[in-house]
């Protein structure tokens, strides 16, 4: 398991990679990104775990540039001759190729920000007390007669981005989360927790939240495909909101012309009630000082009360602008696309209870599921509602319904949102980050099919 | 360096400290990825990465641990933790893991490869790409042209505590381009072979040269520009002709998916689902109409999901899924199989050194019929034609899907006609199957490769093939949603 002691011999390797690297170059510039994990995951189903894993790997991957041309070149090796042979490979694949006009060269050195992204309560969590938050999940499942599974993970990791323009960034940052869906023989639950902190995770919650839903969504009814108004927890919009940083907060797909973004910098997008931005450094969501390309993570803000304000950089896409980037490189490679992985989605001042009172008949969604764009353009979506849809009536949830498939724009279900809770949900952003969202309730959204359960 | 007498020394260590059962893979994986955009080049990148993963039965309960460090102190070290692992497993648990037997195998399996596409020089292959690219181009609607082609090469050991003794490599390689037509209102995009990286198979360089990129780049740049002014697809319910590549996605998702049987037995339920392929459908279930007949077949020669032995060392094997429309078989591991009173039929599968195998699929084919695509159109009085997939979701009992294509064409009394922008098509899995009234034949059969099948927690990609020819399906929802 990680320990301090460990974590100052890892940060040796990493001096070391980086000094064999910039010594043995012989590229006009280079940068080495060093990473090392350990990785735990405990997962059960039907009440039991059923796999269990630990991994502990290491990435070293090299840039080296000669003039505009650039290779990349990646190994798992730490010694001196496998990480030499790497660099040789990066030198070789840049060489072989004709020069892209439009890369700038690697980012100079800039300070970064101090975070605190790190927990050693997450860092050496042993496999015993994640078998004993999940133990706490299945037994309270159990006690009602229903079947939990899910998963309950830590990880620790050491990055270092070092090149030869003198840019040097570290960080160490840890992650924990635990998720369950309890399911009963007709419906089911979920709920879901996610943090730097292992210790800020408690498995009794988690369990009588996914309980609880499990529970009241016993005998779903048949109900028709139509548009509703509709009641959406934190779950389901961060879902959305993921799948709007995927289709169109990037520069590169904005400079394409295939984001709604493209061509509508400073125009309504969207209700006056949207915020949306991204913050690598907010203590509120998973802090993460710079990039792949070790560049301080600056904070941007994508929709402003409706209107679009900006996209998210890395070196090569804001080269082509005359701008800086914003450190939010996902990889070393041109042909990648910046990301927006810290996000955050203004909170309002209602509550669920809210929502509900307010709906005159509508739906309300737990969470979403495989929601996949259909059109990121017009940013549509589709996907289908998941463990724990309702019919909500006159002011009140009144029966569990089936599960409904949708259809729709998210920028256009976002232009009718009436109500937007204050009490948001941190929750992971893939593998990338975090999204910190609210509950919305909206006018309008367009469920276009129905399931069988 | 972990030579076998090494891991052998690491299982026995497993055992000793209480393991039933364990097993170890050592992995080694290069990778070779090339893609150009708009005539420059935006990536070339080449990887390497090795490590080992031992899994361990202790009291009935697994646990797995893995590292990248090849040394005999750490694969000691590896083996201790992954026993406590499973120690820590075996606190929570209903019943004790039983495998069904399998015979320990010493042997060794290589796929074919005629040309290693690593040996071919960087600077030809960028130049392929850039043809390619160049020529998609030459419609001045297209805003973005991307070509891009990518290798992977495996080599792998496994030893068990049973004896078994097995050493495979594999090479794939796979190459598309794709364009972007962008007016003012919307952007269209055409590919070939397919989207997302194109086509993929257990195959050296020659494959690439196959797919000559650049003899059909003008088609893809023209037809991305033609979408724009193309009618958006109508709503209506109609009957629909599938192409080959989007038969791949509909396999995939209704068919591949839900046949896993640990998936059916509940432990991807808090992931990605469960199935509706309940064990009490097995051998009595009406999947689809008679005409369809699917396997899973790891054994065909260069397909992406092709094998000599799986990870549990289990040989690859040639199972029907369903037969004349009948649901008859899972695919199976030991532990699944042996649920059922069976023999795994050699489906575990993990994607590198530091995950834990787990039941994928292989590759799943729609076995050929005897209608030509021709003769599906010109028996079509009014229906459309969808093909090159672009989007894609599913329920999380596989059962309501929704898929988009790239490129529509109407049917009018048998012939194709107008094309159209951004199909949508949906149903119900056992609904749709069961309105295939059509086939194609062996001579329209293709098998595709498919890199990217998403599974499991921590997340785990793995390489499957899809077999298909065209085939129609009757009384279709097309045209999902308001656009």
């Amino acid at each position: 398991m990680v320990g301090a002691k460990d974590t100052v011999f890892r940060s040796r390797d990493h001096a070391c990679v980086a000094d064999i690297v910039l010594n043995t170059s012989e590229a006009d510039e280079v940068e080495v990104a060093v990473e090392t994990s350990e990785a735990y995951l405990t997962r059960f189903a039907n009440c039991e775990i059923h796999q269990n894993t630990g991994e502990r790997t290491t990435s070293v991957v090299v840039r080296s540039v000669f003039g505009q041309k650039v290779g990349v070149a990646s190994t798992t090796r730490l010694d001196r001759e496998s990480v030499e042979a790497t660099v040789r490979r990066a030198e070789r694949v840049a060489k072989a190729q004709p020069e892209n006009p439009e890369f700038p060269g690697l980012p100079g050195p800039a300070e970064c920000a101090q975070v605190n992204a790190y927990s050693e309560e997450t860092a050496s969590c042993p496999p015993e007390r994640r078998a004993s938050g999940v133990g706490e999940i299945c037994r309270l499942a159990a006690k009602e007669g229903l079947v939990a599974s899910g998963s309950f993970s830590t990880a620790a990791h050491e990055m270092m981005v070092v090149n030869s323009r003198g840019l040097l960034a570290e960080t160490r940052f840890t992650r924990a989360n635990l998720l369950t869906v309890v399911m009963s023989a007709t419906g089911s639950g979920y709920a879901e927790r996610f943090s730097v902190n292992v210790g800020a995770i408690d498995p009794h919650e988690v369990a009588e939240e996914a309980v609880r839903g499990c529970l009241a969504d016993a005998d779903p009814v048949d109900i028709e495909p139509g548009e509703y108004e509709a009641i959406f927890e934190a779950y389901a919009v961060a879902d959305m909101v993921q799948m709007l940083s995927y289709m169109g907060f990037g520069a590169l797909s904005f400079q394409e012309g295939r984001s709604f973004m493209s061509g509508n910098i400073g125009r309504r997008i969207t209700g006056p009630n949207i915020t949306i931005w991204d913050d690598g450094l907010d203590p509120r969501g998973v802090p993460l000082p710079f990039d792949a390309e070790g560049v301080p993570k600056q904070r941007v803000m994508l929709i402003e009360e409706g209107v679009a304000r900006g996209v998210v950089y890395d070196s090569f896409t804001a080269a082509r602008e005359g701008k800086r980037s914003t450190g939010h490189a996902i990889s070393p490679l041109p042909s990648a696309e910046p990301f927006a992985v810290n996000l955050f989605m203004a909170g309002g001042d209602s509550s669920l209870d809210e929502m509900i009172a307010a709906t005159r008949r509508g739906i309300y969604v737990k969470r979403l599921h495989y929601t996949n764009p259909v059109h990121p353009a017009k940013s549509i979506l589709t996907g289908m509602t998941r463990d724990g849809t309702f019919l909500v009536e006159s002011g009140r949830i009144v029966r569990p319904v089936k599960n409904l498939r949708f259809t729709e724009s998210i920028l256009g279900a976002f232009s009718g949102v009436e109500l937007i809770s204050k009490e948001t949900r941190l929750l992971p952003l893939y593998s990338l980050g975090g999204i910190v969202a609210p509950a919305v309730k909206v006018r309008s959204f367009t469920f276009t099919g129905v399931t069988q359960y | 360096m972990l030579d076998v007498p090494e891991l052998k020394d690491a299982l026995d260590l497993a055992v000793s400290r209480g393991a039933s059962y364990a097993d170890v893979r050592v992995v080694r994986r290069r990778q070779e990825s090339i893609s150009v955009k708009n005539g420059a080049v935006s990536g070339v990148s080449m990887g390497e990465d090795e490590g080992f993963g031992v899994r361990v039965l202790v009291d009935g309960a697994w646990g797995f641990a893995s590292s990248s460090r090849l040394d005999l102190d750490e694969a000691l070290r590896i083996a201790d933790e992954a026993v406590r692992i499973a120690r820590a497993s075996a606190t929570v648990k209903r019943r004790d893991v039983a495998l069904a037997p399998t015979k320990p195998v010493t042997g060794s399996h290589v796929t074919p490869c005629n040309t290693d596409p690593f040996e071919v020089p960087i600077d030809e292959k960028i130049q392929l790409l850039l043809d390619a690219d160049r020529l998609a181009r030459e419609d001045k609607r297209v805003r973005v042209s991307t070509a891009s082609m990518s290798f992977f090469e495996e080599e792998k050991t496994f030893v068990s505590s049973e004896g078994a003794v097995i050493s495979q490599k594999r090479v794939e390689s796979g190459a598309g381009l794709s364009a972007f037509a962008a007016g003012p209102n919307d952007v269209q995009r055409r590919s070939y072979p397919a989207a997302f990286g194109g086509d993929f198979a257990c195959a050296g360089y020659e494959f690439v040269e196959a797919l000559d990129l650049p003899g059909h780049a003008e088609k893809v740049g023209r037809e991305a520009g033609d979408l724009l002014d193309a009618p958006q697809c109508p709503s209506m319910t109609t009957t629909v002709i599938l192409g080959t590549n989007q038969m791949a996605l509909q396999i995939h998702e209704s068919c591949g998916h839900p046949s896993e049987l640990d998936r059916v037995f509940g432990t991807e339920a808090s992931y990605a689902g469960t199935s509706f392929l309940t064990p009490d459908k097995k051998g009595s279930f009406r999947y689809g109409s008679e005409l369809v007949n699917i396997t899973a077949d790891a054994t065909i020669p260069g397909g992406l999901g092709s094998f000599g032995y799986d990870d549990e060392g289990v040989p690859a094997q040639r199972t029907p899924l369903v037969d004349g429309g009948i649901f008859v078989n899972y695919l199976t591991s030991r532990e699944t199989a042996a649920r059922l009173g069976e023999r795994s039929n050699g489906a575990m599968r993990a994607d590198g050194p530091h995950r834990m195998p787990i039941i994928r699929m292989t590759n799943i084919n729609l076995e050929p019929g005897d209608w030509t695509l021709d003769e599906m159109i010109r028996d079509t009085k009014e229906g459309i034609l969808l093909d090159t997939n672009k989007s894609w979701s599913i329920d999380d009992r596989r059962l309501n899907f929704q898929f988009g294509t790239e490129v529509g064409y109407l049917i009018r009394d048998g012939a194709i006609g107008q094309m159209v922008k951004n199909p949508t098509y949906t149903g119900i899995t056992p609904e749709f199957w069961g309105s295939c009234d059509a086939v194609g034949t062996r001579g329209e059969w293709h098998l595709w490769g498919v890199p990217n099948c998403g599974k499991g927690e921590p997340p785990q990609l793995a390489h499957v093939g899809h077999g298909s020819a065209p085939a129609r399906f009757r009384n279709v929802r097309v045209g999902v949603g308001r656009w």
